[in-house]
């Protein structure tokens, strides 16, 4: 690997995936031997996209000069365009594949999970937006350490960023290694091989200008996609959701118990948890918050919001739909049970019900348009998330934390390049290792990293006056490691991943603890510091919220 | 003009739109507005959570004799609530109070 530059990987090793679909047979745990013919429809349509985002990252590449065109598409993106870019960073595997997987094995509750990841955007809207726009740069990191203490600040938000970052990266890279296994037979290693040097290209020679034409395009596929899917099972029942749910009721083995909210939180603590992990937790994604800096003003940020909020909200209610129609037309069909496990169980693991209800809907052309989409969709996540990641390393530790500021345009570049690199060997070495967890999870617990350690500093940050360094800085930390202790001691890592017998935490999400505690021991460190910095930092909240509010003196403001 | 001016410029425009009362208008306007619509979607998230943690049976109760249940229509509103608070924002935002915005900056550049 070390030899072979990155623009000569992927393509090596898709030819390999094209040459190479015997090795399904090899594996052996993908059913008959019949069914795992090569599907050239979704070859093809692989291809077209992967060339088209490829030539697409060429001509980004061109533009991309600056550290400001690297990092923030030279900020010239419009409010509409953002909020499809947006979408198509946050629709991830996880909310299209899981969440039709958790909708397909339990009916109602995987509504709790889409309506949690929608309602955190009118916080984003309400609260974040508009001020990150006006007080940052590139990164989050940028916005908490305007007032604050450079070094510490900006070490503990690259530090909570690149935690979320590979959390997240993880649940991607499981649900590309999954699909790309099952279409085309190709070895689990291989696929998120495939997508993580994809993932490297597009980010380390486009940058921000490709990755967001990539999440554009990626936005209007999925939403058209999981349009028709939707369109194909509501056409089956007549356009009648009381067909549909009867005929759901008949198949599920669980019957009536799908039409309301079950086991999935049975505790009610968790499901408290969960919801203040799912709202707050989209409020400290460094990926999301980075989109903030491609628009020119806080006005198109704000636009931006509304867009994305009415996509994601759209796409949340067909995956819905497309979770019980999964249950009416894929459950019951032999074509595609597991021959080994029975029951609902699908061939390829249950986060493939959306692509297997494609196929009863419209044959292998359908299915092979729909891997594609889910493939770019992947694609595209990891390619927002790896550009954040880089960021954090380069923009935030290493032209800040380490060299002072005192580092040329061009070096904190090279080191952005080499970060993306980096992450992309780390995301494809993780993706293996997690093979066997269900998407959706992982990206729960990703949010309550999120909501514990990004957000409070964040919120504090711009709306206290009263926030020092080190309430910040301590507060912080006690959020970010209490939350990764506690998601690393429950059930979902402690006994799923690690094989323990019993979890030590009987929780599975830890925000309802860890957050507040962020809050709390950011507030107490803040008021018990004496310090003259803290004094400083105090003073300069006011001259930070008029250009907070105002947009006076923001980065690329069209305003003056 | 050079970036020293320029810095100058700007603090003389912060100091000028610190004194301006439309600012503090403006200021406690939008938050006020901000706030009460976080509050809104809290309560309308949260009481949709709580229903879920302690009190399920109302969410499975079906609608009319159909096997519909009031979950469904519940669930989906929030989804739309929260799109429909947005919309009011944005344009509250974008407008009246984008329209201050412009005044106290236009106001500051004396």
């Amino acid at each position: 690997m070390k030899t072979i530059s990155p623009a000569l990987t992927a393509p090596l090793a898709l030819a390999a995936a094209l040459l190479v679909p015997t090795l399904a047979f090899a594996a052996g745990d993908l059913g008959p031997a019949a069914k795992q013919a090569t599907n050239w429809h979704a070859i093809v349509m692989f291809l077209i996209f992967v060339t088209a985002t490829l030539g697409i990252t060429y001509w980004a590449a061109q533009r991309t000069k600056t550290a400001a065109d690297f990092y923030a598409a030279g900020g010239g993106i419009t409010g509409f365009q953002n909020g499809m870019a947006i979408a198509g960073d946050y629709m991830s595997a996880a909310s299209f594949l899981g969440i039709s997987a958790l909708v397909y094995g339990s009916g109602y509750d995987g509504l709790i999970f889409s309506v949690g990841w929608l309602v955190g955007w009118p916080i984003v809207l309400f609260l974040i937006a508009e001020r990150l726009r006006n007080l940052g740069k590139y990164t989050f990191a940028d916005v908490a350490s305007y007032r604050l203490s450079r070094t510490p600040v900006r070490t503990f938000a690259a530090t909570g960023s690149l935690i979320v970052v590979i959390f997240y990266l993880i649940g991607q890279m499981v649900g590309a290694g999954q699909l790309i296994k099952l279409l085309f037979g190709l070895d689990y290693v291989y696929a998120v091989v495939i997508v993580g040097a994809l993932m490297m290209i597009y980010v380390t020679f486009g940058g921000m200008v490709a990755t967001t034409w990539v999440q554009i395009i990626k936005a209007c596929l999925l939403l058209g996609g999981a349009t028709i899917i939707a369109l194909g099972v509501m056409a089956q029942f007549g356009f009648s959701f009381e067909q549909l749910f009867s005929r759901a009721i008949e198949v599920h083995p669980k019957h009536a118990a799908i039409m309301s909210p079950g086991t999935l939180v049975s505790n009610p603590l968790d499901a408290i948890s969960l919801g203040i992990a799912l709202m707050f937790g989209t409020a400290g994604l460094p990926h999301i918050l980075m989109r903030f800096f491609t628009v020119p003003d806080a006005r198109e940020a704000r636009k931006s919001v509304f867009y994305a909020t009415g996509f994601i909200g759209y796409f949340y209610i067909l995956t819905f739909i497309i979770g019980f129609g999964a249950i009416c037309l894929v459950a019951n069909n032999p074509e595609y049970i597991d021959a080994v496990k029975g029951g609902m169980a699908l061939r390829g693991g249950n986060n493939m019900a959306a692509i297997h209800l494609s196929h009863a809907i419209g044959g292998d052309l359908f299915l092979g348009f729909i891997s594609a989409v889910a493939f770019a969709t992947i694609l595209a996540v990891v390619s927002g998330l790896t550009l954040a990641g880089a960021s954090a390393i380069s923009h935030d530790l290493y032209a800040s934390v380490f060299m002072h500021g005192k580092t040329t345009e061009g070096r904190e570049l090279s080191v952005s390049r080499i970060a993306s690199l980096s992450l992309g060997v780390i995301a494809v070495l993780l993706g293996i290792v997690f093979e066997k967890q269900n998407v959706a999870f992982i990206v729960a617990l990703t949010f309550s990293v999120a909501a514990s350690a990004n957000f409070p500093v964040l919120l504090l940050s711009m709306f206290w006056s009263g926030l020092t360094t080190r309430g910040a800085v301590i507060g912080g930390t006690i959020g970010l490691i209490s939350s990764v202790v506690l998601v690393v001691l429950s059930k979902t890592v402690w006994v799923q991943s690690f094989g323990f017998a019993e979890p030590i935490v009987p929780y599975s999400y830890p925000a309802v603890f860890s957050m507040p505690a962020a809050f709390f021991f950011s507030w107490l460190f803040s008021v018990l510091d004496n310090s003259p910095r803290a004094a400083r930092e105090r003073a300069a909240f006011e001259a930070q919220s008029i250009r907070s509010e105002t947009g006076l003196g923001a980065e690329g403001a069209s305003a003056h | 003009m050079s970036k020293s001016e320029q810095t100058a410029n700007t603090l003389a425009m912060a100091e000028r739109i610190r004194n301006n009362p439309k600012f503090r208008e403006l200021s406690s306007k939008r938050s006020r507005f901000a706030w009460i619509l976080t509050i809104l979607i809290l309560v309308i998230y949260f009481g949709f959570i709580t229903l879920i943690a302690f009190n399920k049976a109302i969410l499975a109760a079906p609608i009319g004799d159909g096997v519909t249940t009031i979950g469904f229509p519940i669930g989906i509103g929030v989804i739309l609530s929260a799109i429909v608070l947005t919309g009011l924002y944005v344009y509250r935002a974008n407008g009246e109070f984008d329209d201050l915005n412009r005044q106290i900056i236009e106001e500051s550049r004396r």
